[in-house]
């Protein structure tokens, strides 16, 4: 510690920033160097062990096949039609019970959270249906609406909407008492308050939500297509178990896994644009 | 009659209100003030004796559990628009930049934008922050933050000031930059300010009168007369011999409720 004090007593200011950029690039360099080889030694390993019969591939399938089968489905397309329209199927449901989930759960948050009575009434049944492991619901989903597209959206929907409902609750909770104070000094009506006070300071809490509720809703997506459906990636992996080709799971889970990936890239770049005031941190300048 | 009627008048009041384990508790007692039109008034007491309650039953936050509350010669009922308050902890809405902070009052009283946005450049040029106005909150030091909910609060043009406590997480230097702002501002406006402080050397130099309270349960122990001149420089004037003698006669009255509620607060740890 006392030794680099004494180096950074002798730089200008132009150095140290020059220096801490270095800093930083070389230790990204590290992590992305470390990634790279943990993912090299991770499908080498499997490859290995599968070409080598360690494990067998039958069940474990191997990157190579898994890969080839991938172009398979993008070039040939599935037995049960062109990939792209299996993935499309998943995403409708995913995305309209993502959508549908957060909007009705950030209004029943808000609502509840600003009033007590209510959220007393409530909170019982709010605990009773949210103790449900929710993916039971989905037969009776099915049962009702039927193998289509509502009955996945269904499912999503009630993925989606405990975990914002209960974060946006929490967030109206957690508004600052001076803010809203002094918002109501200032002249702020019910409504206004609502609007310009309670809702931005839940934001942040709202958007943690959406982060995991994304994943939720493409799970909910999948579960649904287990049980029954006539198209979607979960019906790619539930033909893929009926035949045993594990490639095709495994194809199926790396196809559903980019998806949800690029899913949290755009939710956190949409957080950001949309969360600007927030105090970006200083580091030690060493 | 309600032309001639104090801004404000609290007559025998006592507010009692529940802990969160459910034990009830007294936080003023049988508590009378009078702060007339346009008069700065301070009140000062120990830590925690219920200061601040005095301040929250003007704005009608809180209803007294006995005695009366007069603003303007009319019984307080609901929040009153003619009041403004200062608190003590950062009120300021983090996600709003300079401006929209400032003109939120306008807004929400149905003032139009561009007059709002015009009022609010306007009094952002009168508490020195022309130039920041597109900054968030958190990109500004405490005593900007500061002249921001002065800004905020002075836009509303209030006959009433509340101030809670307004300066007492700043550092010295800073805090007595802000008393010449706060008395600068008050010159032009002359709203009637109730300004709560633990800091008797503040109370002083900002106030026409003030009010010294007893250890919780708060009551009124002794009033004093400020009769320094004005205009005031708060920097200079603690060095002022009859500031000195003053400050020494109060601090005398106060200081026994600062041993007693010392002596409460460690026998109950």
């Amino acid at each position: 510690m006392t030794e680099i004090m004494t180096l950074s007593a002798n730089l200008s200011d132009a150095e140290i920033e020059q220096k801490a950029k270095s800093n930083e690039s070389r230790y990204r360099l590290k992590v992305y160097f470390w990634r790279s080889v943990i993912l090299v030694l991770f499908v080498g390993l499997w490859e290995i062990a599968g070409r080598r019969e360690w494990i067998d591939p039958f069940f474990y399938a191997m990157p190579s096949a898994i890969v080839a089968r991938l172009w398979d489905w993008t070039i040939n397309g599935t037995s049960e039609g062109p990939l792209w329209y299996h993935l499309w199927v998943t995403m409708e449901e995913a995305i309209l019970g993502f959508i549908t989930g957060s909007i009705v759960g950030i209004v029943v948050g808000i609502a509840l959270g600003r009033n007590q009575l209510a959220a007393d009434i409530f909170a019982l049944y709010i605990k009773l249906i949210n103790s449900i492991p929710r993916v039971v619901l989905a037969p009776i989903f099915i049962m009702i609406l039927g193998l289509g597209l509502a009955s996945k959206v269904a499912l999503a929907f009630v993925m989606v909407f405990f975990v914002v409902f209960s974060n946006a609750f929490q967030g109206v909770r957690e508004a600052d008492k001076a803010m809203i104070a002094n918002a109501r000094i200032l002249g702020a009506s019910n409504w206004q308050l609502t609007r310009s006070v309670i809702v931005p300071s839940a934001m942040s809490w709202i958007f943690a939500s959406l982060h995991v509720s994304f994943g939720f809703a493409i799970i909910g997506a999948i579960v649904g297509e287990f049980v029954g459906a006539r198209y979607g990636i979960g019906l790619l992996i539930n033909i893929a178990k009926g035949s045993f080709d594990a490639a095709g799971m495994f194809a199926a889970i790396l196809v559903v896994m980019f998806v949800a990936l690029a899913a949290e890239y755009l939710m956190t770049w949409v957080e950001n644009r949309l969360i600007s005031w927030k105090p970006t941190t200083m580091s030690e300048a060493n | 009659m309600s032309e001639l009627a104090p801004a404000i008048e609290l007559r025998g009041v006592t507010r009692r209100f529940l802990s969160s384990g459910g034990k009830s508790l007294t936080a003023l007692r049988d508590f009378s003030m009078t702060v007339k039109r346009g008069e700065f008034v301070a009140v000062v007491g120990p830590t925690g004796c219920g200061k601040s309650t005095t301040l929250n039953l003007v704005t009608g936050l809180f209803k007294p559990s006995a005695g009366e509350v007069k603003v303007m010669g009319q019984p307080v009922f609901g929040i009153d628009p003619r009041i403004g308050f200062v608190f003590q902890t950062d009120a300021l809405f983090p996600w709003r930049n300079v401006i929209d902070n400032v003109v939120a009052g306008p807004l929400f009283r149905g003032v139009s934008r561009a007059e709002a946005y015009k009022a609010g450049r306007d009094w952002l040029v009168r508490v020195g922050l022309k130039n920041f106005e597109k900054l968030h909150p958190h990109q500004l030091s405490g005593g900007m933050r500061k002249r921001v909910a002065l800004a905020q609060t002075f836009i509303n043009k209030p006959e009433i000031l509340l101030m809670d406590e307004p300066f007492s997480a700043l550092d010295v230097q800073t805090r007595a930059m802000m008393h010449e702002e706060l008395l600068k501002l008050w010159e032009a406006n002359r709203a009637s300010v109730v300004f709560v402080t633990h800091d008797l050397e503040e109370a002083i130099a900002l106030a026409d009168k003030v009010y010294v309270l007893t250890a919780g349960p708060a009551t009124v122990k002794s009033v004093y007369e400020i009769n320094l001149p004005r205009p005031r420089h708060v920097a200079d004037i603690r060095y002022d011999k009859d500031f000195v003698a003053l400050s020494m006669r109060i601090w005398a009255d106060l200081k026994d409720e600062v041993l007693k509620a010392q002596a409460r607060a460690t026998m109950a740890a």
